[in-house]
């Protein structure tokens, strides 16, 4: 298939929530599109061309995560059975897996999800369409089944200090938990899943949990609109030139060559968000977009700095469209001019 | 963004230097600052690392947590930093000054200066919000008590970071938002959050900021190639060298921090910063008075009343700030003339003796004709003042196109004397360039919040008393 002939022989790199999350939130980039439906490592190909990021977890994070869940865990799942308030009910670990054991343990998953009986489902393997792919969803959290509806939980490891959390981090964890909302939800049905998650989390400056409930309906409209907005792949791939390549293995320059072959969309919300971003932004310099999105429509949405520069002093003459930005433009060059000397 | 500081973006890119967008100075900068740079562990819940602080540039002090999550090592950093802070905090309730209040009849006091911390984001303040709540219930008694230092420390820390939210506040800043009010970078909002980045557009251009980008993060968040890489053997080992590592670390940060200050020096201070200052040595003279009397820590959440009052305070004291920015700064101001609620123009008709004598007793009401060219967004019947002369409302009478621009006829009250004749210099003269907006520096009144005790029950009802947690 043409997209893992993009690859090389290298392995597939697989989804989890986080990268559809990532995915989507700039879903007129090509480029990722792309990189990712055909699995390539990202962070490799950065490095590899000499744009690398800082992408890593530090270990301390990790093993707190770690520490936190494990807790959780522990007896048959004791302490989040209370905090959950579930009482006693099974609990199925689906475990992890090679990559040619994924087919089965979707059947798995499939068959216990669709039994209805009352239990902690951990690790169920999802699947969810993505830009006209199927793709596989990393696993990494539970699914709670009672009454044969499903509840998503998401165990995070950051904390709620008097009822309150990093703003930042409970926007992602929603997004997340609604990637999973919407891979259940393909996997069996509208009505069987709740648009209410779980988070569980350490509350205080303690490692005691609390649960928090989510409505993640509206981040579930906006994954469904975005994913929808993900231009088809495979008709992405079929315009590429035959010579177009992101095996690692290859010499930079045919690298860098390929990488043009396929248009980017480089907003600063790439920097936290995609392991291409340092080249990305390098590649956009000299955009009004790498500037922020509020600053490219401040200046009236034109292309470039050098063009609303030009606009503002008037050395440039505005098209019919740009005639009321050019207007703002010059009248605010002015503004700094007579406040400036 | 407005326009303007998104043209001032496009021209710093282009210049490959940071571009001014005030021409003033928008805060107080203490002559005797504390800088204060928290280092948090990764994963805890606001565990710190280590800090580094102090009040002159060629002596930072280091304090460092060795094992993060032993308890005792954090009480102990905590007690090392009330030691260090608390004293400079409390350093300014010496002398005091009265201030009328009840028009004359009474006089109230309050210290003559207050402190000042800064720290290098809006991380640190966070850090020190959180910091605070973990630290002020503490008990000194008890199955685990700690150094008394330590729930005091909490409460100043909780203090400082409910100032910081108070737009125009000017008792615990930060240097990447006190930088980016004054200056815009050729690169966005995300990219200057890194200060050492920020800092090099400014001093030396895009280049450097470029290279600073690689260079040491301000925290409170460390780098987490660092932590896997030099830190987790470190602390694992137990290794004395963690303190030395964290220095190094840590001090181009201090450096930048200083050189922050210097460089806010370098503007002159807008004319209404003073009186903000004022109303921060008012909220620290009246902590200092809570600590002495009951001392009680800051509630976890403010009831239902307190918080709607909070929150109008704030908003107040957003909009006094805003208003106040735009009449100290022409560079401010410009973004109130670009969306047409300000205008500058030249008087070209004046009547400065007219009395209007329609009412019961003749009234001066002078009137007086502005030519502009500039965009207006107001209305006849609306009232303008003049940053030049705030005390003097003028209204809009009416509005006339003209070939290049608008004709407005104002007829001006207040600030002019007691008399039916202006004092001279009070109404503006022929030919005099006059900028006029529809902003206004008058006091708006809140609206009456009731008791905390009559708290509705809709609203939580009153809330709980204070409780030993
Ligand atoms: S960093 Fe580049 S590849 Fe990644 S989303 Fe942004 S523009 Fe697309």
């Amino acid at each position: 298939m043409k997209l893992d002939r993009l690859r090389g022989p290298a392995k597939a790199k697989r989804h989890n929530a986080r990268t559809i999350a990532a995915l989507t939130g700039n879903p007129g980039c090509a480029r990722r599109s792309v990189l990712d439906a055909a699995g390539i490592d990202k962070v490799k190909l950065a490095e590899r061309i000499g744009f690398p990021g800082s992408f890593g977890q530090s270990r301390f994070a990790l093993a707190r995560g770690n520490a936190f869940e494990a807790m959780l865990k522990a007896d048959g799942c004791a302490m989040l059975r209370s905090v959950l308030d579930v009482g006693v009910v099974d609990y199925q670990d689906l475990g992890e897996d090679a990559d040619d054991t994924l087919g089965a343990r979707h059947d798995r998953t499939r068959s216990l999800l669709a039994s209805s009986t009352s239990a902690l489902i951990d690790h169920p393997l999802l699947t969810l369409s993505v830009a006209g792919q199927t793709v596989f969803l990393e696993p990494d959290l539970i699914a709670f089944q009672s009454e044969g509806r499903l509840r998503v939980v998401e165990i995070k490891s950051f904390a709620v200090v008097d009822g309150q959390a990093d703003a930042a981090k409970v926007s992602a964890a929603a997004v997340q938990a609604a990637v999973y909302v919407l891979a259940l939800r393909e996997l069996l049905g509208e009505d069987r899943v709740s648009h209410e998650v779980v988070l569980v989390c350490p509350e205080n400056f303690s490692l005691e949990p609390v649960a928090v409930i989510l409505d993640v309906r509206k981040q579930l409209s906006t994954l469904r609109r975005q994913l929808s907005r993900l231009s088809s792949v495979s008709s992405l791939v079929e315009a590429l030139p035959e010579s177009v390549s992101f095996d690692v293995t290859l010499p930079v320059s045919s690298l860098l060559a390929s990488l043009a072959e396929v248009s980017a969309r480089y907003v600063p919300e790439c920097l936290s968000a995609c392991e291409m971003s340092v080249y990305c932004r390098d590649e956009a310099a000299g955009s009004t977009a790498a500037l922020g999105r509020s600053v490219r429509e401040s200046l009236g949405g034109v292309e470039t700095v050098s063009l609303a520069l030009d606009l503002s002093t008037g050395a440039a003459s505005p098209t019919p469209e740009q005639e009321e930005a050019a207007a703002l433009l010059r009248a605010a060059a002015r503004l700094r001019e007579e406040a400036l000397s | 963004m407005s326009t303007l500081v998104a043209l001032a973006r496009a021209q710093a890119f282009a210049a490959g230097r940071a571009q001014p967008i005030a021409t003033v100075r928008h805060l107080h900068v203490q002559d005797h600052p504390f800088v204060l740079i928290p280092l948090a562990m990764a994963g805890e819940a606001n565990a710190p690392l280590a800090a580094m602080v102090g009040t002159t540039p060629d002596d930072p002090r280091l304090l460092v947590v060795a094992q993060p999550r032993n308890r005792d090592e954090r009480f102990a950093f905590a007690d090392g930093l009330a030691t260090a802070l608390v004293p400079y905090l409390t350093s300014f309730a010496g002398d005091t000054e009265a201030v009328p209040v009840d028009r004359g009849r009474d006089v109230r006091h309050r210290f003559v200066d207050a402190p000042q911390v800064w720290v290098p984001n809006t991380g640190g303040v966070d850090f020190l919000r959180l910091f605070g709540r973990s630290t002020r219930f503490r008990r000194v008694d008890g199955e685990y008590p700690v150094p008394p230092t330590v729930p005091l420390l909490g409460q100043w820390l909780t203090f400082l970071a409910g100032a910081s939210e108070v737009p125009g506040s000017s008792l615990l800043l930060n240097a990447v938002q006190a930088l980016g009010m004054h200056w815009a970078t050729g690169q966005s909002g995300a990219e200057d959050a890194h200060l050492g980045s920020l800092l090099a557009w400014i001093e030396s251009g895009a280049a450097a900021a470029r290279e600073a980008e690689a260079g040491p993060v301000a925290g409170p968040a460390t780098d987490p190639d660092f932590d896997n890489r030099v830190l987790a053997p470190l602390i694992a080992d137990g290794d004395p060298a963690l303190a030395s590592v964290l220095r190094e670390l840590m001090l181009p940060t201090w450096q930048q921090m200083w050189r922050t200050l210097a460089l806010l020096r370098t503007l002159p201070a807008g004319d209404r910063v003073a009186t903000r200052w004022d109303g921060d040595r008012d909220s620290y003279s009246s902590f200092v008075e809570h600590l002495a009397e009951s001392g009680l820590p800051q509630p976890r959440r403010d009831g239902a009343v307190a918080a709607a009052a909070r929150l109008q305070r704030l908003e107040n004291a957003a909009t006094r700030y805003a208003v106040q920015r735009a009449f100290d700064d022409p560079l401010v101001m410009a973004e109130y003339r670009l969306a047409g609620v300000a205008f500058g123009g030249v008087v070209t008709l004046a009547n400065p003796d007219r009395v209007d004598d329609t009412g019961k007793r003749p009234v001066l009401r002078p009137r007086i004709m502005v030519a502009t060219t500039e965009t207006l967004r107001i209305e006849a019947g609306a009232t303008l003042t003049s940053p030049a002369r705030p005390a003097q409302k003028a209204k809009v009478i009416s509005i006339t196109p003209t070939g290049t621009g608008w004709d407005v006829l104002l007829e001006l009250s207040g600030g002019m004397g007691r008399k039916l004749v202006a004092d001279p210099g009070t109404v503006p003269l022929v030919g005099e360039k006059l900028l006029l907006t529809t902003l206004s520096e008058a006091y708006r009144p809140g609206v009456a919040f009731p008791d905390p005790t009559e708290t509705p029950w809709t609203h939580g009802g009153p809330p709980e008393p204070y409780a030993e947690p």
